[in-house]
């Protein structure tokens, strides 16, 4: 927003919470808006985006906290009291009025100051309705922005959604109003249209210098259009920034993961500028702890293809996938995939090598709830993860199953499946592990690589020696470094997931 | 199993018998006896009914107080059902289900017996045999009152509430939102409503009977007296008539007969 000279902020969320029914729809969120600018909300059905919007339209008050209008408290100001106009999802343009009464719904009751000189020379003012002139010119020349002239006459229902579009924003921007408020107002048109949409919206906004606040949860719009960004997931921000810093620097791994196409690694930092996924050891460019649990993402667009053999990366074309400009071909290295987007073809079954620049490495930290594994499902019915074999409750993964003699699950249904190499994501709560002494009695084994004491308990990272894996866990025993141990879990404690219903 | 096979067509038959019987032949039989007299015992196509009913005083006069009786009755309806309606329909109680059903009660409840109660009520407090007219009105609006709720309360539920929330946000107050825009989209339901009151209103004349002891006589209770009292079919068949006519240029005025895809969205009303 460096073209922006002034910084003042339009609308400063304070704090803000709203609960609705006991669920937290939008929590503890601060942010603000500067003047002017395209700012956009962005996140999934459920974050709170749709919410936040309509607290600063004042549709919904907030549970707790402060909207300031510049500067002014508005939190519990009526709709009809603030300088704000909507552009509903649903376009909401009243059935029983024709085009021309419903863009001049809004001016029929606005009411402005008019100057007046009385007898004695003097000067007062009066605040008094527009004539209807004034409120002709004003909804033609807001027809004519979204390029509807001659509609007027025009019922609601014989007009396409694009045409509905067009009328529910001239509809809103008639009024002047200090901010334009867009609810997801593309989302019923189509792929093309949506495109058009997009830039006229853009040179609107560019034209009328009025600030938007527009909610989406679609990221390419998002980019495409907005000056800034507010990532939201679970009612909290998630990041706030420009598209080119969003998509370059994501906060976390929902943000990489929801903006663009993105390969997210689990990695562990091995060294300075040092990171280990994949069974590799990457320069990069960011500077974490040593032995941190860290989020790797690496842009398809930034793995280069090599010839196997000097590739840092080695794997197998799995998929590939003409996307028009680009191919995107999938690789399996060891067991993660790698997304790859080149302007060159691979045919599936390829060997192929792969190759990162540091700065296409971009790490971030890891909240760091669970073990999270991919796995899978052996003949006996217990589970392989990362070094070991652990026993397991396979019905798990089918709400209402059972084992017969065979070791066939039956699922509620009566269905019989042979779980056997079944791909499955495996997650193990850090208070779930425990450690022994005797290398038989667990599932893995490992040196103890890492012990951070955390105020009542200490930290352990457990890495095998074959591929080096991490098992992290709590636990209030002290041992030492490099205690060589194995990996022990309940088999209640291991929570399974297939892996095809996870996306 | 062949031959057991119905076609869609032939799952029409019962309806189609039942048409025939019950609604087709009495109608042409109401056609026949309005247009015809008897005559030393000769029945003959006369168009005497018709001019007999708008010659006399007596027969229009009951023409008027059967309109007086249901215009009233439907517009204390209207009052009474729509604030009802609107906040039962607009409040975010989430049980409101069941809150109509108590409004919706008294349905259920054995018409005669409903009005029985009401005449005694009347008697206790010293209304029955002094105010008929008064009367007759109480009970009409208390006999059709949820069947003019129901039809308000579906349409103002349906309303979608961003059209009110789009009116707020472009500086429409809450008078402003309701006048403009709440009431105007619910006028489905309204005229819905008054259709359904307003007809019977107009023709229950057990109601008029019981509450205002035989002094206030509307259609209804005429067209009973041509047919049982003065055993005259062909009066009595005329007055039907006409009071269908009536009641078909009340819906045609009011839009009943539109297509109901663009009544329930108010489009009906250009």
């Amino acid at each position: 927003m460096a073209q922006l000279k002034k910084e003042e902020k339009i609308i400063e969320i304070v704090n803000v919470s709203k609960i609705f029914d006991e669920t937290a729809a939008v929590q503890d969120m601060s942010f603000y808006v500067r003047k002017g600018e395209f700012i956009t909300f962005l996140g999934p059905s459920g974050c709170g985006k749709t919410t936040t919007l309509r607290m600063i339209a004042g549709f919904d008050i907030p549970t707790s906290g402060k909207i300031l209008l510049s500067g002014k408290d508005i939190t519990n100001l009526p709709p009809n009291k603030r300088p704000v106009n909507t552009v509903f999802q649903r376009y909401a343009l009243f059935p029983h009025y024709n085009i021309y009464d419903n863009i001049a719904f809004g001016l029929k009751l606005k009411k402005v100051p008019v100057t007046y000189r009385n007898d004695a020379g003097e000067t007062y003012t009066k605040m008094q309705k527009l004539t209807r002139k004034e409120i002709d010119e004003k909804v033609r020349a807001a027809l004519a922005v979204v390029d509807l002239e001659g509609f007027e006459k025009r019922s609601v229902s014989t007009l396409s959604g694009g045409q509905q579009q067009r009328v529910a924003i001239a509809r809103a921007i008639v009024n002047e109003p200090e901010i334009l408020l867009l609810d997801e107002p593309l989302g019923a048109l189509d792929l093309k249209m949506r495109k058009e949409m997009q830039l006229e919206l853009k040179e609107m906004h560019r034209k009328l210098g009025i600030t938007f606040i527009y909610v989406t949860h679609d990221q390419e719009e998002a980019l495409t259009m907005s000056d800034t960004i507010v990532v939201m997931k679970d009612g909290r921000i998630q990041q706030i920034g420009t598209p080119t810093s969003i998509y370059n620097e994501p906060a976390n791994a929902f943000v990489a993961d929801f903006i663009g196409e993105s390969n997210i690694f689990s990695g562990t930092m091995v060294g300075k500028r040092s990171v280990r996924f994949c069974n590799h050891n990457f320069e990069c460019v960011d500077d974490f702890e040593k032995n941190e649990k860290v989020d790797v993402v690496v842009r398809p667009e930034d793995v280069v293809m090599t010839a196997p053999e000097e590739g840092m990366l080695k794997g197998k074309v799995i998929n590939v996938v003409f996307k028009g400009v680009h191919y995107e071909i999938t690789a399996q290295v060891g067991r993660s995939e790698m997304v790859i987007q080149n302007t060159q073809s691979r045919s599936v079954g390829d060997v192929i090598g792969m190759n990162i620049a540091p700065d296409a490495i971009h790490i971030m930290k890891k909240e760091f709830a669970a073990n999270i594994y991919d796995g899978y499902i052996t003949k006996k019915n217990t589970v392989v993860f990362g070094d070991g074999e652990f026993d397991c409750d396979v019905t798990t993964l089918y709400p209402g199953s059972h084992l017969d003699e065979e070791g066939y699950l039956i699922t509620a249904a009566g269905e019989k499946i042979d779980l056997t190499d079944t791909d499955v994501i495996v997650e193990v709560g850090l208070e779930d592990i425990e450690i022994s002494d005797n290398a038989d009695e667990g599932g893995a084994r490992g040196h103890i690589v890492q012990l951070i004491y955390k105020g009542d308990h200490y930290q352990y990272i457990v890495r095998t020696e074959e591929n080096e894996e991490d098992y992290v866990f709590d636990s209030p025993d002290l041992w030492n470094e490099n205690d060589y141990v194995s990996v022990k879990i309940k088999p209640e404690n291991i929570r399974l997931r297939l892996k095809q219903e996870v996306k | 199993m062949q031959s057991l096979h119905f076609s869609r067509k032939q799952l029409c038959i019962p309806y189609a018998l039942f048409l025939l019987l019950f609604v087709i032949i009495p109608m042409l039989l109401i056609l026949f006896y309005a247009f015809t007299e008897t005559v030393d015992g000769t029945i003959r196509f006369s168009f005497a009914n018709f001019i007999g009913f708008f010659t006399s005083t007596a027969k229009l006069s009951t023409l008027l107080m059967s309109f007086t009786v249901a215009i009233i009755s439907t517009a204390a309806c209207l009052l009474i059902a729509y604030p009802v309606a609107y906040i039962l329909a607009r409040s975010k109680f989430r049980r409101k289900n069941v809150l109509l059903m108590i409004f919706i009660l008294p349905m259920w409840i054995n018409f005669v017996l409903r009005i029985t109660a009401l005449r005694e009520l009347l008697d206790l407090i010293g209304l029955l045999g002094s105010q008929n007219y008064l009367n007759t009105i109480i009970g009409m609006v208390y006999d059709f009152l949820p069947f003019m709720i129901l039809p308000l309360y579906t349409t103002l539920e349906k309303l979608d509430e961003s059209y009110l929330e789009a009116a707020a946000d472009l500086g429409g107050s809450k008078f402003t939102v309701f006048t403009k825009v709440t009431f105007p989209l619910s006028l489905p339901g309204v005229i819905s409503g008054v259709t359904m009151v307003f007809m019977p209103s107009m023709t229950n004349y057990v109601v008029s009977d019981t509450l205002s002891n035989f002094n206030i006589t509307i259609l209804g209770k005429l067209i009973d007296q041509y047919f049982t009292a003065y055993d005259n079919w062909h009066m009595g068949s005329m007055i039907s008539i006409i009071l269908l006519v009536i009641i078909f240029l009340t819906m045609l005025a009011t839009g009943g007969f539109k297509d109901g895809d663009r009544e329930a969205r108010g489009a009906n009303l250009w």
